[in-house]
């Protein structure tokens, strides 16, 4: 564990020393001409809320004029037509218009809304389309380190380390140290809460390392969009999405002879409307159930952040009506509010994630313990255990 | 325009649900404080799925 905290503190150290060495600065060529502050305020909010090809802390425009960014750069990684091209994001300059071209590899990139092109031999700027698609070039495989991609490699890393020093500690002594303290209590809370009596007793077991992995991971990155330094990882569809596939993998593929029987041909009703029922059963399987839960993650935490944003621009955009100190009052409180409930949301969301992938986890392997009735006719009754089992 | 209007109603409807569902479970607590734990993870089961509803309708209609 001491060895761990020492290791992560040179690299929190690293960090640091990182953000605050490799400021760099540029000037943009909307530096001169004033922006309307409302959509200053929505343009910040729409690049926060994507994700990015460069870790951006903050701007501010100089005494002498000159538009100044300060964060830094992360790597590119993308598949041209010539192979596998990778280069720091710095050598874009900002640009997000398809403006300034890199050559590598003989291949020109250029980089606009945030996705990366190819140009043309004969092109110097990706133009667009009424339809928003590119005229002049292709869109490239794109494999960046993005700000997400670091987001969720802190992430993971943390996990790694402070997870099997914790396990480590159980095969040495039965009581953890230090930060394994703080662990404890929550990884009992999910096995105990959450896996137990959501699975089963008899199969929880299996999947606790699974429920226990996405929470953790759903939780520290929700806590982590809290933090200033900008991340909105579990604001990303596309991580929630990995996450909703792998909780529809499990229960899919955990499913039993029981579970399928009733997607498929479900007893206990008129057998003409068995395929009817077999038809929703599939969709809501496959379909809505990792699409609900994707969407209410991302949802959740994009709205969250939106909120928080919105807030803090209240300091800007009232500026006139109330004054410095009341705009920045009026937005402190209201932002402070409602930053302690994302605090909450951001508990809540990670708990509902894990909950409800144990509960699909749960009717996948739920065993029957009970035959089905039978009526005069031979006609199977449904009972109430099977009304409750497919009413979720 | 009607976007909105329709955001709107989604989140009339929404949280019309969202008191319903805690209003019968304030009163199931009050009736048997001992079930309280159970109620209230049904009740956030019951809120999530909700909102997952009211946030696909939302996400749809964007």
């Amino acid at each position: 564990m001491k060895k761990a905290l020492i290791y992560f503190s040179k690299l929190t150290a690293a960090f640091i020393i990182l953000m605050s060495t490799s400021g760099y600065a540029n000037s943009s060529p909307e530096g001169d001409n004033k922006l309307n502050t409302k959509d200053e305020v929505n343009d910040y909010i729409q690049h926060h809320i994507k994700d990015s090809h460069d870790f951006h802390l903050f701007s501010y425009t100089s005494d002498s004029g000159v538009r100044k960014h300060v964060g830094f750069p992360l790597p590119i990684i993308v598949w041209t037509s010539n192979g596998l091209t990778s280069f720091m994001s710095s050598a874009f300059h900002h640009d997000d218009d398809g403006k300034v071209v890199v050559s590598k590899k003989g291949v020109k990139i250029a980089k606009a809304h945030n996705k990366l092109y190819e140009l043309d031999s004969d092109a110097s700027t990706v133009d667009f389309d009424e339809t928003n698609h590119p005229i002049n070039a292709t869109k490239l495989l794109d494999l960046s380190i993005t700000k997400s991609v670091v987001g969720v490699l802190l992430v993971g890393l943390f996990m790694l380390l402070a997870f099997s020093s914790l396990a480590r500690q159980y095969q040495q002594k039965k009581v953890p140290t230090g930060f394994g303290r703080v662990l404890e209590p929550l990884v009992i809370y999910v096995r105990d809460e959450i896996a137990r009596p959501n699975v089963g007793e008899k199969h929880y077991k299996k999947f606790t390392g699974y429920l226990l992995t996405v929470f953790f991971f759903i939780w520290i990155l929700n806590l982590l969009g809290l933090t200033p330094f900008g991340f909105n990882v579990t604001g990303q569809l596309a991580v929630t999405a990995c996450l909703a596939i792998f909780t529809l993998v499990v229960y899919t593929a955990s499913g039993n002879k029981d579970y399928w029987m009733h997607i498929l041909w479900m007893p206990g009703v008129p057998v003409l409307i068995r395929p009817v029922l077999a038809v929703i059963e599939l969709v809501g399987a496959l379909i809505i159930k990792p699409f609900s839960l994707l969407v209410r993650l991302f949802a959740n935490i994009s709205a969250g952040h939106i909120i928080v944003m919105s807030l803090i621009a209240i300091m800007f955009t009232l500026k006139e009506s109330l004054g410095v100190a009341g705009a920045t009052l009026l937005s402190f409180v209201l932002s402070l509010f409602i930053t302690l409930i994302e605090l909450l949301v951001a508990f809540l969301q990670a708990y509902i994630f894990t909950m409800l992938s144990a509960l699909f986890i749960g009717m996948a392997v739920a065993e029957h313990d009970h035959d089905h009735e039978y009526d005069e006719k031979g006609h199977e009754i449904a009972d109430t255990e099977d009304v409750r089992e497919n009413f979720i | 325009m009607y976007n909105l209007i329709g955001a709107g109603l989604i989140v009339v409807g929404a949280g019309i649900g969202l008191g319903q569902i805690g209003g019968k479970a304030m009163e199931g607590i009050a009736r048997q404080p001992e079930a309280a734990g159970k109620i209230q993870t049904a009740m956030i089961i019951i809120a999530a799925l909700l909102e997952g509803l009211a946030f696909g309708a939302l996400f749809l209609g964007k």
